[in-house]
């Protein structure tokens, strides 16, 4: 724009300066402040929980260092923790990427038109509509246990039905999700591809899904961290996943440590996803608010 | 003096937006700012609004210093109105909500005196029969005169328009201009960022023409707009005059 005037470093006039002093008194006042009522609300909580009359006992039945060592490491033929996690880090992987996968099948049949596939519609919203009421633990003993009692050739192991039926119940979620991200998408977006001769399918494929599924990251994110813990169900089924292997150990010592062990497993894998989503929902809300 | 911008300065990482700019604007006084698009003329008005914090300078109105980061931005912008280019009317609320939002949930009106208020205003402008439709239902032309009520409706002493018929079709800028000259027969003190030249001559009793920032002529709008002294100035109208917009 200004070609002819030459950039002058700018200094702020004595107006500015106090300005700027002002701001950084008041800023470093209210750092000090929140660190304050942090640490009285934190010695607070620590006060009310070790002051408790039955601190001793539910400290020697939930933190035992010793025992929580035993259960993670698997010592005196107890299953180790560990070694169930790793378990449920598969499971994790696979059936988060399974439940997108249908999900996303789902969402894209739920809005096809036309007569000729109404069946399929009818079929997705059923789907949709029952698995998203039916509880996760019932749907896994029904897989579980109800599958293999059929006595079909061929009838996969018990963990494999059990990530079926979190597949299946995460799917019903995440359908809707991208289905309300599809139809977020304004309708003029897809009448301006139409109108350059892409069929409906390319459409979807290259006008409407990318912007829908960038719009719905967050509250897939979001779905995605709910299902990795809720992998931990698969325990109800038999496979000897983390929270089993932690409830074998808590049978065997009859303290509770095992489950916090593993409690405090669960959060740290799932730390990283919803650092993700923080990350990904700020970035979304900040380019949609570049224009203003 | 209302308002009093002096030396304000304002830069969005290298781009330096306002360049030192002042400008004076009296009470009863409409002044229209032109200039290209980027010359900082939304940011000036988002600036005295205290949308945009200043990175220098100060900005008075009524002799007090609202860039001082002491000053409770909230009470100022009770004094000072805006509306904007796309209107920014709220879309779930109806017009008359949108008009009574700040005087009952702000000034602490009672409703009944609020909403009454909010229908004279609306017959005023003609849009009483659209007190209960929701935005969306409205041309542009009365989506924005409607967002001009919103503003009127809290008494501002200082209105500031933001290029307010840029979004709207060439035959609804009229509707919206017209309620603006009437404005100006009753003493609002206004400052407008314009790309209307024709309206600027006929409503300004002074023009301001940005460049880089910086306030570069102004006067009244004859000599501005008719015989520009700036060789920036006569390349800005010159360009305007072959889009066919003077």
């Amino acid at each position: 724009m200004s070609s002819d005037t030459t950039p002058r470093p700018h200094q702020p006039s004595t107006v500015q300066r106090e300005r700027i002093a002002y701001r950084r008194k008041r800023a470093i006042r209210s750092t000090l402040l929140a660190a304050l009522s942090t640490a009285v609300v934190g010695l607070l909580l620590y006060l009310g929980v070790t002051g408790s009359p039955g601190w001793e006992r539910v400290k020697a039945s939930f933190f035992d260092w010793d025992i929580a060592v035993k259960a993670l490491t698997g010592r005196d033929n107890y299953p180790s923790i560990l070694s169930g996690l790793w378990l449920n880090i598969r499971l994790m992987v696979i059936c988060t990427a399974c439940a997108l996968a249908l999900g996303l099948l789902i969402a894209i049949l739920r809005t096809l038109r036309g007569p000729v596939t109404f069946p399929v519609r009818a079929l997705a919203t059923t789907y949709t509509y029952s698995f998203r009421g039916l509880p996760l633990i019932i749907v896994i003993y029904l897989f579980a246990f109800g599958i293999p009692g059929l006595r079909l050739q061929g009838t996969p192991s018990v963990t494999v039905l059990g990530a079926a039926a979190i597949v299946v119940t995460y799917g019903a979620y995440l359908a809707e999700v991208f289905r309300a991200g599809i139809e977020s998408v304004h309708p003029s977006q897809v009448a301006a591809a139409r109108s350059l001769g892409l069929s409906y399918r390319r459409t979807m494929r290259h006008v409407v899904l990318p912007q829908a599924i960038r719009r719905v990251t967050p509250p897939l994110l979001n779905d995605t961290v709910a299902l990795q813990k809720d992998v931990g169900l698969i325990s109800l089924a038999g496979p000897i996943d983390a929270i089993r292997a932690a409830q074998i150990n808590q049978a065997g010592t009859a303290n509770f440590t095992p489950y916090v062990v593993a409690g405090v497993l669960f959060v740290l894998l799932a730390l990283p996803l919803i650092g993700v989503t923080d990350w990904v929902t700020l970035r979304a809300a900040r380019r949609q608010n570049a224009g203003n | 003096m209302l308002l009093s911008c002096t030396d304000v300065r304002k830069t969005f990482g290298p781009n330096v937006v306002l360049d030192n700019l002042s400008l004076d604007v009296d009470e009863h006084e409409v002044v229209a700012l032109i200039g290209a698009s980027g010359s900082g003329k939304s940011t000036l008005l988002r600036c005295v609004n205290l949308l945009t914090e200043i990175d220098d300078g100060v900005v008075r109105l009524d002799g007090e210093d609202i860039t001082d980061p002491r000053v409770d931005a909230d009470l100022v912008r009770q004094k000072i109105g805006l509306v904007f280019q796309s209107y920014n009317l709220f879309p779930h609320m109806t017009v008359l909500d949108n008009i009574t939002l700040a005087p009952v949930r702000v000034h602490k009106r009672p409703v009944p005196e609020a909403r009454s208020q909010a229908m004279e205003w609306l017959d005023r402008v003609g849009l009483a029969d659209k007190s209960g439709s929701y935005p969306d239902r409205l041309s542009g032309g009365q989506q924005q005169r409607v967002a001009i009520v919103r503003a009127l409706v809290n008494s501002p002493r200082l209105l500031l328009l933001d290029e307010v018929t840029s979004a709207l079709d060439p035959e609804l800028v009229g509707e919206v201009l017209t309620m603006i000259r009437e404005l100006k027969g009753e003493g609002m003190t206004m400052v407008l960022a314009t790309h209307e030249m024709g309206f600027a001559r006929q409503v300004a009793d002074r023009v301001a023409f940005l460049d880089s920032g910086r306030v570069l002529e102004q006067g009244p709008p004859e000599q501005v707009l008719g015989e520009p002294v700036e060789a920036r100035t006569r390349q800005f109208l010159a360009r305007i005059i072959e889009a066919g917009r003077l």
